[in-house]
């Protein structure tokens, strides 16, 4: 039902650019108006994410532990997964970020004959995660060919890495596959395991659906309904010199591509893709093990009204002395 | 807010990478592909036409000419029947340049706006180039 909940929604969203360009001729409306908003939604609600992320205390230090402290000289510190300073967290945070450190070490837990309960590494999720985000990376890379004149030389390079094969023309690209793939059987993850299907939200699939939209419909643009690329990339031109311009026959593939991407980008900071931007935030990663080397004060803490036993004395002395109970100053 | 250096710091180089485009471009001529189909071949002309509409021409002809080296190398079919019905050669330097033979003003202008880089020229001899001695 959610899963159904979600296929529609994405199929709507390819319909709706397919029904504005094809019989109310909404092209301007559809590639210019609709990604600013996008963009400008992306970019101002991610920062508002943020901030307000920023404005939560993080008391202590609560980063997860998961090799030998700091200790005596003669004890080896684990210096990433416990680090004590600046360079142990950002090795610690780059780890993380660029190979998915914490994820690599899911475990499954099983229960076998015997009893006995068997623990495994269980690689299959990290390697699709990190196929997927690098394809992701890559593909977008890749796209600045449309946003720039004269092209920088890193995307070329790119470009001939990722079409290495030179299989066809318009050459395959290595990443195109790869992303397909690794979303198929993050799906295929989702819906086969029943343990994961149960906590599938329709946010899951939604995020799923739309991206292979998108990977989708670039694809067939590129490999099989073909559109004009010239034409594309005026409109990017266009639109980033801010003389937005929509030259005409481009082509009803582009405008569903586009759309599915404006909504992703308009999507972004409501959604849970803001682990983008959260996994820099993470206390449990990007904060140092000292709390025996610091004072870490609590920012939230008030000033206490103590009442000590010095001024309580000063108070009921003379009751003290009057019951006949000892005091400290006379 | 917290951190606030560290978080300032990081939003801008967010906004930055995201607008990155926007400030690539700035202060650059603008440029536009400018094709030329004024060559001597195509002057002669009556009617001008490609073996295929000109819509098909700007969006297939990669994948036609490729299905053309495909069918003449390996099946040596070279005979290419148009949706007119007309019949064609399959060959770059006789049927295309025939009539385009301007490769930087025609081929070139396109190719390097999109950064496109076919690899035609790696075998084929370009439109109006000497062939050297002994080639072909």
């Amino acid at each position: 039902m959610k899963l159904l909940f979600a296929f529609i929604s994405v199929v709507m969203l390819a319909i709706i650019p397919s029904i504005g360009i094809g019989y109310a001729g909404m092209q301007y409306v559809f590639g210019v108006v609709v990604p600013y908003v996008a963009v400008a939604v992306f970019v101002a609600g991610f920062a508002y994410r943020v901030l307000n992320w920023a404005k939560s205390p993080v008391p202590f230090r609560i980063p997860t532990t998961c090799g030998q402290e700091k200790s005596l000289p003669w004890i080896r510190q684990n210096k990433l997964d416990n680090p004590s300073g600046t360079p142990g967290v950002v090795g610690r945070m780059a780890l993380e970020i660029l190979f998915f450190r914490s994820l690599f070490r899911n475990t499954r837990t099983e229960l076998r004959k015997g009893p006995m309960l068997a623990y495994g590494s269980s690689g299959w999720l990290w390697l699709a995660a990190i196929t997927f985000h690098w394809s992701f990376l890559v593909i977008l890379v890749r796209h600045f060919r449309l946003f720039s004149q004269p092209v920088p030389p890193f995307v070329n390079v790119l470009e001939g890495l990722d079409g290495f094969l030179q299989i066809g023309v318009p050459t395959l690209y290595i990443t195109d596959i790869l992303l397909l793939a690794a979303l198929l059987y993050l799906f295929i993850r989702r819906v086969a395991i029943p343990q994961v299907r149960y906590v599938s939200l329709v946010s899951d699939y939604f995020t799923l659906f739309l991206i292979f939209g998108i990977g989708l419909t670039g694809v067939l643009m590129r490999y099989f309904y073909r559109v004009n690329v010239v034409g594309v990339k005026e409109l990017a031109m266009g639109l980033i010199a801010l003389r937005p311009v929509v030259p005409s026959g481009i082509g009803g593939l582009f405008f569903v591509h586009l759309f599915l991407i404006s909504s992703l980008f308009a999507y972004f900071p409501f959604s849970k893709l803001m682990h983008m931007g959260g996994v820099f935030l993470s206390p449990t990663r990007n904060l140092a093990n000292n709390n025996r080397m610091k004072r870490h004060i609590n920012p939230w803490n008030y000033p206490v009204h103590v009442h000590t036993y010095a001024e309580y004395e000063d108070e009921f002395r003379d009751k003290m002395k009057a019951a006949g109970i000892p005091v400290e100053k006379e | 807010m917290y951190d606030r250096g560290k978080i300032i710091a990081g939003l801008v180089v967010f906004a930055g990478l995201t607008t990155l485009p926007f400030w690539y471009n700035i202060g650059k001529a603008r440029v536009r592909p400018d094709p030329r189909l004024d060559t001597p071949a195509i002057r002669q002309m009556k009617e001008k036409h490609c073996i295929e509409s000109k819509r098909f021409m700007i969006e297939y002809h990669m994948q036609m000419l490729n299905g053309w080296r495909n069918a003449v190398v390996r099946d040596y079919k070279t005979t290419y029947v148009s949706t007119s019905g007309q019949y064609f050669t399959m060959s770059l330097e006789d049927t295309c340049f025939h009539c385009h033979s301007n490769e930087k003003q025609f081929c070139n202008q396109c190719h390097s706006y999109a950064d496109v880089k076919p690899y035609c020229w790696e075998c084929h001899v370009k439109p109006g180039e000497e062939i050297a001695h002994g080639q072909r």
